[in-house]
């Protein structure tokens, strides 16, 4: 396989969606939101009737739970670029000179995959950063310390949020190959965030305590091996013949 | 350049290309007719390795077609316009091309240079900036067309080009077709258009799942029995008459001082018709060929198959 094939093909994606301003919006608006208003909240919050707010040994409970949202954000954002590079592609009917130059599936799917994965885990892991300094000089005052990073939010933010992301363009992937209209394809795709919000439930009702390091390993372990099982699903439905004759 | 034996595909029980064996030979504008649903695509789509064959044989330029090792070198030695232009609307024509250029392994110099040449030739030079979004049918076939030659690929196949253009716009494209053709590049031409095939191929095969005959647009036309030579003279006498029964040529119908004739080949009997008219005293005033066509040769194989 060669790299140099998928990059290219990543490049033209990237050039297409900075035209595309919905798209845009899309990837940089939600993260972005969620990083300032929920320190905004944090700040503010809890000042009611001589309050001095949220009280440091509530803070040490929230605070882990919030940088799961960006895993739950790191799940929906390649929906929207992947439906379009995918669907839209099959849309305007732009796979088949794609499909006929000297370029392997794999080096395709790679860079569909490439373009699909970047944006987002980019504006997830921008957002999450914002979040972070901001969440630190909020709460400095009360916890005497910065609370972020520590080494469950690393694992969080460098291993679960790109499995997650991965996952989500793999099912993206998949959901192309049966749909054919880009808002179809963006509806389903949106699914893909059930299971990681039930991750978050689960750690909130101490089902699957969120804040043991080793959970979290084991989590990540689990979307490695999903991840694996999609790729083979993802490249056994990527397959030109299958693009050219079976996609609906 | 181009040769299939045999070369079959099949849908589950659907036979969608039933046992073709062509040749097309390097520099021929091959014409490939057929109503919808004749396979004419799926030809394609099997010789530009996009799609498997069920069994037979396909070699482009000594490769073979479905041989894993031999996919890529075709794919990067034939360029394809699809059916559907398939263009990124949202990129401009040059950043069109210049994509494609690129995953045919063209050095920067290469695309500029054959972006320049082909933009040109096809009259988008101007529009090289221009969103392909904006661009009307026409240009867009242009479009399609430059990429497929950015690598300029030594076989070029060209499904459907000119359906949907206007009359103009076809005209362009069949002349590039032809300008294409003294550069002795190969080209495969599936089209509907009869007079179009006529115009540019070489060499022609009617497709009807199966190849129903192939041959030059001469021979086919020929292939069919019916053409008739319609004679204007001065005065029908019964001189000529006598003189044009004595001829061994088909059936006679006298109108007035028009004379309708069944002949096969009216290269060769209309010279003699007319000089037997000229010897029985007759003044011919015109000669017109009417009847079978590659019109008629096409519509009668492919009645014929139904």
């Amino acid at each position: 396989m060669r790299l140099s094939k998928s990059w290219v093909i990543a490049l033209k994606d990237f050039k297409v969606f900075r035209r595309k301003k919905n798209v845009i919006y899309s990837i940089i608006a939600f993260p972005l939101i969620i990083s300032i208003i929920i320190p905004i909240v944090v700040e503010y919050a809890g000042h009611r009737n001589g309050a001095s707010g949220i009280p440091a040994a509530q803070l040490l409970v929230l605070l882990p739970a919030f940088i799961f949202y960006f895993l739950i954000i790191a799940a929906y954002l390649p929906t929207p670029i992947a439906s379009y590079s995918l669907v839209g592609e099959k849309v305007e009917k732009s796979l088949e000179p794609l499909l006929a130059t000297p370029t392997t599936d794999d080096e395709i799917l790679l860079g569909k995959g490439i373009a699909a994965f970047l944006p987002p885990l980019g504006a997830a892991l921008g957002g999450a950063t914002i979040f972070m300094v901001l969440i630190d000089l909020v709460t400095f005052d009360k916890l005497g310390y910065y609370y972020f990073p520590d080494w469950n939010t690393g694992v969080v933010l460098l291993l679960m949020v790109p499995l997650a992301a991965i996952m989500s363009v793999e099912v993206n992937v998949i959901i192309s190959s049966r749909v054919s209209d880009v808002r179809a394809a963006q509806q389903l795709g949106v699914l893909m965030v059930l299971p990681f919000a039930g991750i978050y439930v689960a750690g909130e009702l101490n089902i699957i305590p969120l804040s043991s390091t080793n959970n979290l390993l084991i989590i990540s372990g689990v979307l490695l091996a999903a991840d694996l099982l999609l790729l083979y699903v993802a490249r056994a439905t990527f397959r030109r013949e299958e693009i050219l004759t079976k996609w609906k | 350049m181009i040769e299939t034996e045999n070369l079959t595909k099949k849908f589950g029980d659907l036979t969608a290309v039933d046992g073709i064996t062509l040749k097309v030979e390097e520099g021929e504008v091959f014409g490939f007719l057929g109503p919808n649903g004749a396979g004419k695509t799926t030809t394609v789509r099997m010789l530009c390795c996009l799609i498997s064959k069920t069994s037979g044989e396909a070699r482009i330029a000594g490769y073979e077609v479905g041989k894993d090792a031999d996919s890529l070198k075709i794919r990067k030695l034939i360029g394809l316009v699809p059916d559907n232009v398939g263009l990124y609307d949202d990129l401009s024509a040059y950043e069109n091309l210049d994509f494609y250029g690129k995953l045919y392994d063209c050095t920067e110099a290469q695309r500029k240079e054959n972006i320049q040449r082909f933009l040109t030739m096809l009259g988008l030079l101007e529009k090289k900036d221009v969103a392909a979004g904006t661009f009307s049918k026409g240009m867009k076939q242009k479009l399609a067309i430059a990429r497929a030659l950015i690598h300029d690929p030594q076989v070029l196949f060209m499904d459907e080009p000119t359906v949907n253009l206007d009359p103009e716009s076809s005209k362009t494209v069949r002349d590039f077709i032809l300008d294409l053709k003294k550069e002795k590049r190969t080209i495969f031409l599936n089209t509907h258009n009869l007079d179009e095939a006529q115009r540019v191929c070489d060499k022609i095969a009617i497709l009807n799942t199966k190849l129903m005959v192939m041959g030059t647009p001469e021979e086919l036309e020929r292939s069919v029995s019916g053409r008739k030579t319609v004679i204007q003279v001065e005065k029908a006498s019964d001189a000529i008459q006598a003189a044009l029964r004595k001829l061994p040529l088909g059936n006679m119908v006298i109108d007035g001082n028009r004379l309708t004739i069944d002949v096969t080949d009216p290269e060769k009997e209309n010279a003699t018709v007319v000089d037997a008219i000229v010897r029985a005293g007759g003044h011919v005033q015109s000669v017109t060929v009417v009847g079978s066509t590659l019109e008629d040769a096409y519509l009668k194989l492919v009645r014929q198959a139904k």
